[in-house]
């Protein structure tokens, strides 16, 4: 277990390493930011001098040279915009992209399995196609348009819940500022998680279908009721212990896909997340920004990778950390 | 052997469909058996005969499009077919266990071997969870698994074929049964191994008077376990009678050509014939018997299906031309293998 970790933190330093050099050169060419940055009637020499500042001058090489030794030391520049350290705007703003992802995570996995599970049983029945057609709008429907829809329903024609924002009441866990914890955060957090949800809820319950659909027909099922066990548990324990296995690997694998993919709902539903922060820094050509979100979003995978081979690892006993192909 | 006058199970006339887009299957059409408490019946057959389906039928486990259409199945008297499902799920596992195919399928995977024994106490008994401990390793001792304490903690893939089998009939002897079901628990399993589970499972039948059906399509394993044969050809009972008796002197020539197949010391030398063809297809049956396509004897009367008649005392046969004592079955030229 040591050495299997120890083996993958190398491999994500790698993964890290080489994703930093693409996010880097590819923030390089997308454009020059000083346009934006130099004010309209500033003289060459001031302009000359804020480039300097900003080490704009020097060659792609030594820029990301630069780059790499201050990111070691945890520096990922100063955004041009705020004037103060990328990483810090991020970390400030990441609670609130990760309540967000965590609460539509929540939403997937409590109501996608049980949907998943009860249209796997019976496929054939009417309730089954209900589910199954409302999981391929869930896959097709655009987010930005299914959040506008719920904004005009929700908010403006039921005025049942706000629209924007997350609240005031900001309360404190660990640290970490949270507004899950009453109900006006919950009223806050509900359309857009539900809006981020949507894509995930209809993949975790077609998975759900589809290993429910297989399992029921393997024949430790049909010993499990040659035993004598209520329905209720050859349900909840044989079929789902072994229908959870994918479904963890792909929420966690797709965790991270919440929080990069948040960028959407932040936006519609005025979200102070990093998924706004992105879009606006984007919109600045805000370099340090983009290069430190992105850094960010892929230290999140490779952590959340490394996070699903082990829960894996205790879901399934066949399954031996040394085993995974890392 | 006890037999006492109330049968662990009597089935009568059962037949078990299944209705699917290509048609109506007939795997098991017409079956009929008592078994008593303490007796061993074997049921025979090829591949696709529909041994399986029947002892499906009898534990109430025969999945859509399958159903129960016709016959009765007596569990001591109480009509079992086709029964509420609350009052099935009590018979199953606790009366009526059932021991699968295939050993490597018959465990759940990701649950260990200590839940998967005592959630079937807890299915049929209001005791603690230490006791259904206690009675599990038992039984894992009872079918000769050594360490059988650590084993308990163990998940199925940690164990060897014939090891998973003895831990599924372990939980099959858990609660005590009044009838097990054996579906050719031990084909699987290589022929060392095979021997030693028959050996047990018949001596802990003896001692506890449990009655049992053993599935299986290799006739030398019921030659020397079971007490009665239903020889099984295309979802019918062909052949019926003591073992001693059918294997002896087989009237049906399926029977026959059964016995001709399997190697055994008095006919050492000689060559071992194999039925010709194979299972019709139970969606096309030829009209009439439906062995006349493979059958050597075939004469007028086939095209029309055979009932029910007992050529010699004892004995159920369904053929229009019995096999005498001591006539050959009159093999045109049967196919050598050996
Ligand atoms: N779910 C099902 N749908 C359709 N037909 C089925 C189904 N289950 C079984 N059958 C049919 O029932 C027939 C009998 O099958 P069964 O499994 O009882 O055979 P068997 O005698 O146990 O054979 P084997 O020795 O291979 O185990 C087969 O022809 C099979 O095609
Ligand atoms: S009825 Fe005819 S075809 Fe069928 S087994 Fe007897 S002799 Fe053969
Ligand atoms: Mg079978």
């Amino acid at each position: 277990m040591t050495v299997f970790i120890i083996r993958r933190l190398m491999q994500a330093a790698l993964v890290v390493l080489v994703m930093s050099f693409l996010v880097f050169s590819g923030v390089f060419l997308v454009g020059d930011p000083t346009e934006i940055l130099v004010a309209d009637d500033a003289d060459q020499a001031e302009r000359q001098a804020i480039i300097e500042s900003l080490g704009l001058d020097k060659p792609f090489h030594i820029q990301y040279l630069r780059f790499l030794q201050k990111a070691a030391q945890g520096n990922l520049g100063e955004s041009f915009v705020f004037n103060e350290p990328a990483l810090q705007l991020i970390m400030d703003r990441l609670p609130a992209t990760m309540e967000l992802a965590v609460a539509a995570l929540l939403i997937s996995v409590v109501l996608g399995i049980p949907l998943g599970v009860i249209a796997g049983l019976r496929p054939e029945a009417a309730y089954s196609k209900i589910i199954m057609t409302g999981s391929i709008l869930g896959f097709s429907l655009p987010t930005f348009w299914v959040g506008i829809m719920m904004i005009i329903l929700f908010s403006v024609q039921l005025g049942w819940l706000p629209s924007t924002g997350r609240g005031d009441e900001i309360h404190y866990v660990l640290g970490f500022p949270t507004s899950l914890l009453t109900l006006d955060g919950w009223s806050h957090v509900l359309l857009p998680a539900v809006n981020l949800a949507l894509f995930k809820l209809s993949a975790v319950t077609r998975l759900a279908r589809a290993g429910t659909r297989e399992v029921v027909h393997q024949d430790y099922v049909k010993f499990a009721r040659a035993k004598g066990l209520t329905d209720r548990r050859v349900i909840f324990v044989h079929v789902l212990k072994n229908i959870l296995i994918p479904v963890v690997t792909v929420l966690g694998l797709e965790f991270g896909g919440l929080v990069a993919f948040s960028v959407v709902t932040e936006t519609i539903f005025a979200w102070p997340g990093i998924g706004k922060l992105l879009i606006d820094s984007i919109g600045l050509l805000d370099r340090p920004v983009i290069v430190a979100y992105l850094m960010i979003i892929v230290l999140l995978f490779v952590f959340l990778n490394l996070a699903v081979d082990i829960c894996y690892s205790l879901l399934d006993p066949r399954v031996r950390l040394q085993d995974i192909k890392a | 052997m006890a037999k006492s006058d109330v049968p662990t199970l009597e089935v009568r006339n059962l037949q078990t469909h299944f209705f699917t887009r290509a048609g109506e299957v007939k795997a098991v059409n017409d079956v009929s058996f008592t078994v008593r408490p303490g007796e061993v019946l074997g049921l025979v057959g090829e591949s696709g005969s529909g041994k399986t389906v029947t002892g499906f039928s009898i534990m109430g486990l025969v999945d859509e499009p399958g159903r129960i259409v016709g016959g009765e199945i007596l569990y001591k008297g109480e009509n079992i077919a086709n029964a509420p499902d609350e009052r099935m799920r009590r018979l199953r596992g606790n009366n009526i266990a059932m021991i699968f195919q295939d050993p490597m399928m018959t465990l759940n995977p990701v649950l260990r071997v200590d839940t998967q024994m005592i959630e079937a106490i807890q299915a049929h008994e209001n005791v603690s969870r230490d006791e259904a401990w206690e009675r599990s390793r038992a039984a894992l001792e009872q079918v000769g698994i050594p360490a059988a304490e650590e084993r308990l903690k163990s998940y199925p893939h940690q164990f060897s074929g014939g090891m998973r089998q003895r831990v599924a009939i372990a939980i099959a002897l858990l609660n005590k049964p009044d009838l097990i079901v054996a579906d050719e628990p031990t084909t699987a399993l290589d022929v060392t191994i095979q021997g030693q589970i028959l050996y047990e499972v018949q001596k802990l039948c003896e001692e506890t008077g449990t009655a049992m059906i053993w599935i299986t399509h290799d006739l030398s394993v019921v030659a020397g376990l079971a007490d009665e044969i239903c020889v099984m050809y295309a979802g019918k009972v062909v052949e019926h009678g003591t073992v001693d008796d059918v294997l002896d002197n087989p009237t049906h020539p399926y029977t026959h050509g059964l016995i001709s197949s399997v190697p055994s010391r008095n006919k050492r030398g000689q060559p071992l014939s194999q039925i010709p063809g194979m299972t019709p297809s139970l969606l096309n049956l030829p009209k009439g018997c439906p062995f006349k396509t493979r059958c050597p004897r075939v004469g007028p009367d086939c095209d029309i299906e055979p009932e029910i008649t007992h050529p010699v005392p004892a004995r159920d046969v369904r053929c229009h031309y019995p096999v005498a004592a001591g006539e050959a079955a009159a093999v045109p030229t049967p196919e050598v293998t050996a």
